[in-house]
Order: structure tokens, then sequence, then C-alpha cells
């Protein structure tokens, strides 16, 4: 019987053909973890007898998501993991190189093909180069820390396909609202989704890691980004699913006549056209997370606000995904047009996103965010209401003070595009 | 392992921030993250809350992030089992390999406040108030051994390895 991608890659590391719902024990090719998780992690690997790591090449850890510390206990927590991994020889990103799923495959740490567990629901992002990846809790990543390997359900697969080419001023986030709209919160729990089509083809590395990384907001265990069409510095070799496998479910979506969506507070499936948000006031808006702050995003603001000034009543944070974005975006103007337009720029790592500090909004505000999130209290204040949004339509708003369609400004302004 | 408590009930979609926020997340003190439990939800969650009582989800429970902070939270709390029409992958995982119990029936109709009677073993659920019982998916035997190991570090710690 004919497999899936995932059934595939899942074989490959099991050491046995696999099929959805079989259980296997995995071996893994690398593993990673945040400020976040990686101290539960240490935690859990004393108690689980642990001297040395499996193999310290494969772990990686990230300081990103209260980076730099902002009080005395999370600077400990850091310590923690910073002499972990002097001690087991693992490899540290410390405060300022940025997000850990942007380094993971900025740094090539992760390959087409490969199986990679990532103490972070967004460790899904590796699907955008054909990996399996998929979040797991800290005393899980623990115990690959421990043996190398960890036990797995073979998921079911979800195939959605892509037709027709999306229409300028819409982009891959739109794509993927749109997609979590449809099937919902739960659409994809426990299940692998496998991205396709003519509409995939033409896109970036950067707009498939904006598809792949909120797989996980479907609920999705694992969303493999098609490979065709993906340009990398290195060949390698195309995963395709075999003509018979077999899908829990297809959908197939016709994406020409898609307009920017948006979602509102506060879950990402309560998705909208933007035409029935238009208007709402906005006070911060925040350009950056393992979403959207990569340098293609940054560039897209950068044509909406070159030689403006944002609203005088929205202040607009920005966190590149890493240093490199950063300095890439600094190379090119971009980040001069965007703090001449009044934006301000963070440390490169998560940024306003989990809550835990920078940029926490105040009660009653709204934030236009190009983030992944919109949960209550997701940026550290109940109170405040999240709306999710592509590059454009967060640089758009921020401009304007008010959610608003960036295709008007390429009707009425094309110059400045 | 049989376990009694009052039935907290709250509705579908229960994300891993409002379980714990983000900004209580950064500790190793488990105590932290219990003062915080449900907050964002339920502001007199804790205060109403007597350990071994039983908390009662929707569908979807414990969708969002892959912290483990959230099941450490309810452990912490005194919350002795979850029961739910359905959990998230990440959550469900985290929660057997930190030993917090978890029970998912497909169609309850538990009301809060019902008292309710849990037999871990065979996943059978009494309604003491409403006088039903249902019974509870079976879990995977890997997460059985791992849950009667008392978590996943203790599992390994013993097994070395992990098998099924």
């Amino acid at each position: 019987m004919g497999q899936t991608i995932a059934e595939k890659i899942i074989s490959e590391h099991s050491g046995k053909s696999v099929l959805a719902g079989e259980l296997t024990i995995v071996t893994v090719d690398g593993v990673m973890a945040s400020d976040t998780t990686a101290p539960l992690a240490i935690k859990a690997f004393e108690d689980m007898g642990g001297e040395r790591v499996w193999d310290p090449s494969k772990v990686t850890f990230v300081i990103d998501h209260a980076s730099p510390a902002p009080n005395e206990k999370i600077a400990n927590l850091h310590k923690i993991m910073r002499e972990f991994a002097y001690e087991k020889g693992i490899r540290l990103y410390d405060v300022g190189e940025g997000i850990c799923h942007q380094l993971m495959i900025e740094k090539g740490h992760v390959k087409p093909g490969n199986l990679i567990l990532g103490a972070d629901s967004h460790t899904c992002t590796y699907g955008a180069l054909g990996a399996f990846s998929t979040g797991v809790g800290s005393t899980d990543l623990a115990g690959v820390m421990l043996t190398g390997k960890t036990w797995m359900k073979v998921p079911e697969s979800i195939k959605i396909e892509l037709t027709g080419n999306i229409k300028h001023g819409v982009s891959a986030k739109d794509l993927i609202l749109f997609l979590v709209g449809k099937l919902g919160i739960a659409g994809a729990n426990y299940k692998s989704i496998e991205f396709c089509g003519e509409g995939i083809a033409p896109l970036s590395l950067d707009s498939r890691m904006t598809i792949a990384n909120m797989a996980i907001e479907m609920g999705a265990k694992a969303g493999l980004v098609s490979t065709y069409g993906l340009k990398l510095d290195y060949s390698f070799e195309h995963l395709e699913p075999d003509h018979d496998a077999s899908y829990e479910k297809v959908f197939q979506f016709d994406v020409s006549q898609l307009e920017p969506q948006v979602s509102i507070p506060h879950s990402p499936d309560d998705v909208r056209n933007i035409s029935e948000v238009e208007g709402v006031p906005v006070q911060q808006a925040f350009l950056g997370s393992c979403t959207n702050g990569r340098l293609e995003d940054l560039q897209e603001a950068a044509k909406f606000l070159k030689g403006k000034t944002i609203h005088p009543r929205v202040r607009m944070l920005i966190a590149p995904a890493s240093k490199e974005v950063y300095l890439k975006a600094l190379r090119d103007g971009t980040v001069e047009t965007l703090t001449l337009a009044g934006a301000s720029f963070l440390t490169s790592g998560c940024g306003p996103c989990v809550g835990t500090h920078l940029g926490v909004p105040g009660n009653e505000e709204n934030i236009i965010s190009s983030s992944n999130r919109n949960f209550r209290g997701r940026m550290g204040n109940r109170h405040s209401n999240i709306y999710l949004a592509s590059p454009a339509v967060v640089a758009y708003s921020a401009l304007q003070g008010k959610i608003a369609d960036p295709r008007y400004a390429m009707e009425v302004e094309p110059e400045c595009i | 392992m049989h376990l009694n408590g009052i039935a907290h009930v709250y509705g579908d979609d229960i994300d891993t921030d409002r379980i714990i926020p983000g900004k209580y997340t950064k500790t190793l003190n488990l105590n932290d993250l219990a003062n915080h439990v449900l907050e964002d939800l339920d502001p007199d969650f804790r205060s109403r809350l007597t350990a071994g009582d039983i908390l009662v989800g929707g569908s979807n429970f414990g969708c969002g992030s892959s912290r483990e902070q959230a099941p450490l939270a309810l452990k912490a709390a005194g919350v002795s089992v979850v029961i739910a029409k359905s959990f998230a992958r990440i959550f469900y995982r985290n929660a057997i390999n930190i030993g917090l119990p978890l029970i998912e029936i497909p169609h309850h109709k538990i009301k809060n406040q019902d008292e309710i009677s849990v037999d871990l073993e065979s996943g059978r659920v009494i309604n003491v108030t409403a006088n039903n019982e249902y019974f509870g998916t079976k879990m995977p035997e890997v997460m059985i051994h791992i849950l009667n190991a008392g978590g996943l570090a203790s599992y390994l710690k013993t097994n070395k390895n992990y098998s099924i």
C-alpha cells in the first residue's frame, strides 16, 4: 500500500515500513528547546538520571522567548541553560541571535526529509523544507536528549491542494489564515497536513515557513509543504507521496480570488475577509514572530511605509526573526525606512508574541500582529484584543491607525510599491 | 486507582495560554504555576478548587503551546484528573509524561459541581450526582506504562529506553 510523505519519513526513521495508526519508535535527526521549555527539560533530564546527552551535535538551545532577560528570575533560568549547554557541549544561540525556528533553518540544522522534534509547538515550521517536525513538551524532549529516540503514533494525513495564484497584496499569511479558518482550530488534530498545488510552487522559503508554521493552529502534528518549486543552496531529493497513498481527507481550494484575511479576537480560526473588519482602530502594530518576522516580511512592510509616517496614535514594534534578517534589512535600507516611518526595532527574538516582556498592550487596546496566536491574554494582558494579519496589512494599518486593506494603497499610490 | 472529586466544567478549545499565561511560565517553582492556573479563563478557579477535584473540558482541551507548565500547573494546584471530549495532541502527551491522568469521553454531559468517581485502570467514570456512567477512550499501551510509572522521567530512569 502506498505511503504519504509523513509515512515515508517516519518509516525511514523507524527502520521499518509503517502506516497511519501504527505506533513506532523513531530515531530523530535533531532536537531544539527554547528558554520557555529548556529549563524544565534539563530538570526532567536530571530526574531521568541523565548524565551525557545522546549526541551533543544534534541538540540546539535558543534563548528567544524572553530575551534579553527582563528580570532576575528569568536571568537565572537562562543561566541554567547556558551552564548545561557548556557542560554537555551542546549548541546554544544566545540573546539576540533570533527565534529558534528561524535559526534551525537558517543555520542549516534541518534538511528535507529529516525528523526533528522541538519543545515548542511551532516546530512544525520545518515542514517548509519537507522535514517532518513536530512540537513536544519538555519531558518528551528530555527523553530524546537521553536516548536519541522517542515513540510516535504515525498520523493520518490531510491533503490540501491550492489551485490558482494569489493576487498582489495577498500573501502566504493570507493563505494560511484562510485555511485555519476553513479547517478550524482542531480541524487537523493529531494529523499531518500536506500542502501542495500550483498555489504553493511559486512561493519563497520565507513564505513556505509562514504556511508550515501555522499548521499547529489547526492542531496538526506536522505540516509538510511540497518541495516542488523550493530553491535551496544545496541539492536535495523531493519527497512525494505514492499515487495510492491514503489520505483521511483531501481539500482543494482556488485561491485566485482570495482577499487579505484577518483573525479576530480571541482565536486564530475566527477568520474574516478584511472587508469585514476594515476600520477597527488599532493602537499597536507588531511585525515579527516565527510566522512573519523574516526579510521578505520586513521588506513588504517597508513598501507601504517608505517616506510615510505611521499614525500618531499607533506604536509599531518590529522584532526581526534573526540577527541575519536584521543585518540584511539594515544593509538594504529596510531598517532605515521603517525606523524613519516611526517603528521601533526590538532585539531579534519572539518579542511581544508570547506576552513575557516587551510591548504588553494596555486594557481594551487593539493590536494588529503578524504573529500566529490571538488567544485571550496571549500578549500579556487578557483585557486587550489581538488581530492577526499579513505584514502588508500590519504595515498599512499602522499607517492608517485602523485595520486597512493594503490593496487600496496599491490602487491609489502605485509608486509606493 | 480510584479518584473522587467535584467537577469544574469549562467549554471547548481551552488553550494553554488560558491554562497558564506565558508570562508565568518562566519558573521551576510549581507553586508559582499553581497560583496562576486558569487565571485568564476564570479568576476564581483557584479559590474554589479543593485538592482532588476534577477538571472537565469540552473538545480540544489544551490546544496551543507545547508548554508543559500547563499540565504541571493543574497538577500542582491539586487537580486529580482531567476529563474532556477530546484533547490537543501535545497537551495529552505532556500530561501523561508528568503523571497527570486524562480521560477522553467524546460525549459527556457532566455539569459543574457534579460529584465524579473515576477508575483509572478501566477508564470508567461515574457521575454520582446524575447517576450515570461513561467509559473513556483507551489510551495507547505505552502511555499506560508511562502513567503507571509515575511519568516519563521515572519510566526512563527505570527502563533506560522506550518499548512498545
